[in-house]
């Protein structure tokens, strides 16, 4: 079987992407679109564009039966869901099988069992993966929960099993707090996700974040290596990079081997991350979820192993074997990847949608700039605030951090507030230099270095 | 009677509610007071929230729960 016409079931940045890739693939491409991106550049680029419905995402984007009616009507037959949106939704995945399109992903049933918090640590347990320390499975008994976090040692972690964006999700520092804070979280959960159910996890005080790219054809399992994400504000990653600095080439090895044979114990079929806490004190690392899709900072990966991940998966949905075996994947130097956001890191992050005026994209030896700009373009502001990606390599971290602010400086956007300055203060922060950082590094240290946040 | 229309600040969505499942904030012909608040504005994903600057009675809302809205689009009128 061999794919001719697909169709991306998204929209910015990440749509030009996929348009990309399978243009260099010989694809033809369909992009749908909202009545709010009928001037997206992924629309423009696209061989044909189709209109699905309204800005609201669940009246467009979300619309399972209207991306299929389009994707009936062009004649598509293969759907990239990107990330956000549809693209771990296990029924989206099974109503594009039973349609007779391929699903650029997983099937329905992987996406269930590793989209769910609490089967996914089950899967990663019987895959010799560690997990933070806490409930197997989800809680059924309140009082026998509450003797498991006394054994684990509080602080712990309530989570919901359907749980995503933080929500669901409490801390409790003794019995007492457990069992006034479950009852709330199990009904915030339900709620938000209509399923109640809740897991428990230790709290690792002072955690990286790191996760492991794999890929898989449903025969070979690899991966390509790690990325850092520890820089985040309200769980969301703002600077990743790869390979991590904090890791020893031993616990590399073994990091990474343990998310090969997480993918092969569930016969994993496309591109995967898996995502790790990392504890500096002692060197061990706990597996905490999976995504099962392509994610925003796949580029850094692309940039240090040379692999075109998005090229991988959608030749694996063609139901090609992996161009590359794991004995082949080797990685050089040192990539990091900003997000440019629209919103400004002197107010608070708020959003600032707006006209895109005079725009100097930056370039030279190892800079790679992911986005959906251009000149003129009104940003909607209905969808979440990613303009696009900077990326950087370079032979060293210490190089690839230099390049960065080199790039920054380039980089001119006029009409809108974006994240860079907040990029360019981090690349003068002395922690982040010395790569002395963790998942509760930065929200600290904006307070308290609000006044380099503006754009001069 | 005076007439005071109340306009969005933001692009975005709006929202006469503060979650799906919750009463509305105000209705037709509800009392006001400056400060109240009378609908959400959500932009890329951050919800803000729109706030009465007059006292009176809510003779209209001009926009429908969860119509896109643009800056300085009038949302309500407020008599008095």
């Amino acid at each position: 079987m061999s794919l001719s016409k697909i169709l991306i079931a998204n929209r910015g940045e990440i749509a030009v992407r996929i348009i990309r890739a399978a243009k260099e693939l010989g694809l033809k491409t369909v992009q749908v679109y909202s009545s709010a991106d009928e001037t997206s550049l992924a629309v423009q680029m696209a061989d044909e564009a189709v209109e699905i419905g309204p800005p609201a995402a669940k009246k467009s984007y979300l619309d399972i039966d209207a991306v299929l009616k389009a994707a009936r009507e062009t004649g598509a037959d293969a759907i990239h869901p990107g990330y956000g949106f549809l693209a771990e939704n296990a029924e989206f995945a099974d109503a594009v099988a039973a349609a007779g399109i391929t699903f650029v992903g997983p099937s329905g049933d992987v996406i269930r069992r590793m989209g769910d918090k609490a089967s996914a640590r089950q899967a990663a347990t019987e895959a010799g993966v560690p997990t933070v320390p806490g409930s197997q499975g989800v809680i059924d008994d309140l009082n026998e929960a509450c003797r498991l976090a006394e054994n684990i040692g509080f602080p712990v972690m309530i989570k919901a099993t359907a749980g995503g964006g933080g929500r669901g999700i409490r801390i409790a520092n003794s019995a007492g707090e457990f069992m006034a804070l479950a009852p709330q979280a199990s009904s915030e959960a339900e709620a938000a996700f209509g399923d109640g159910g809740l897991y428990l996890e230790k709290v690792i005080e002072r955690a990286r974040h790191i996760e492991v790219q794999i890929l898989g054809d449903g025969e070979n399992f690899i991966h390509c290596y790690e990325r850092e994400c520890s820089l985040q504000r309200r769980r969301q990653k703002v600077w990743e990079e790869a390979p991590s600095a904090a890791l020893s080439s031993d616990v590399r090895e073994r990091l990474c081997a343990s998310a090969v044979a997480l993918a092969a114990a569930v016969r994993y079929k496309g591109a995967g991350t898996i995502e790790y806490l990392y504890d500096d004190a002692s060197g061990d690392y706990y597996f905490i979820e999976m995504n099962t899709r392509i994610q925003v900072e796949h580029p850094v990966t692309e940039s240090i192993t040379g692999i075109d991940l998005l090229a991988e998966m959608i030749a694996v949905a063609g139901g090609q074997p992996l161009s590359v075996r794991q004995e082949d994947v080797t990685y050089r130097g040192h990539a990091i990847e900003v997000r440019i956001n629209a919103e400004d890191p002197a107010a608070n992050f708020m959003p600032f949608p707006g006209v895109v005026g005079d725009l100097r994209i930056p370039g030279g030896p190892g800079v790679r700039f992911d986005h959906m700009l251009y000149q003129g373009y009104q940003i909607p502001p209905f969808y979440d605030s990613l303009l696009g990606k900077l990326i950087v390599s370079a032979d060293s971290r210490e190089k690839a951090i230099i390049r960065l602010k080199r790039a920054i400086c380039e980089l001119g956007l006029d009409g809108l507030k974006t994240t860079a300055p907040l990029f360019k203060a981090l690349a003068e922060a002395p922690d982040v230099l010395s790569g002395d950082v963790h998942t509760k590094w930065l929200e600290p240290w904006l307070e308290a270095n609000s006044d380099k946040l503006s754009s001069q | 009677m005076e007439i005071h229309e109340v306009r969005a600040m933001l692009p975005g969505v709006f929202y006469r509610k503060p979650a799906p499942s919750d009463p509305n904030y105000k209705e037709e012909g509800d009392a006001v007071s400056k400060g109240d608040v009378i609908g959400l504005i959500e932009v890329m994903k951050s919800f803000h929230e729109v706030i009465s600057d007059a006292d009176g009675t809510i003779r209209a809302f001009k926009v429908e729960n969860e119509d896109a809205i643009m800056p300085g689009q009038v949302l309500a009128e407020i008599e008095g």
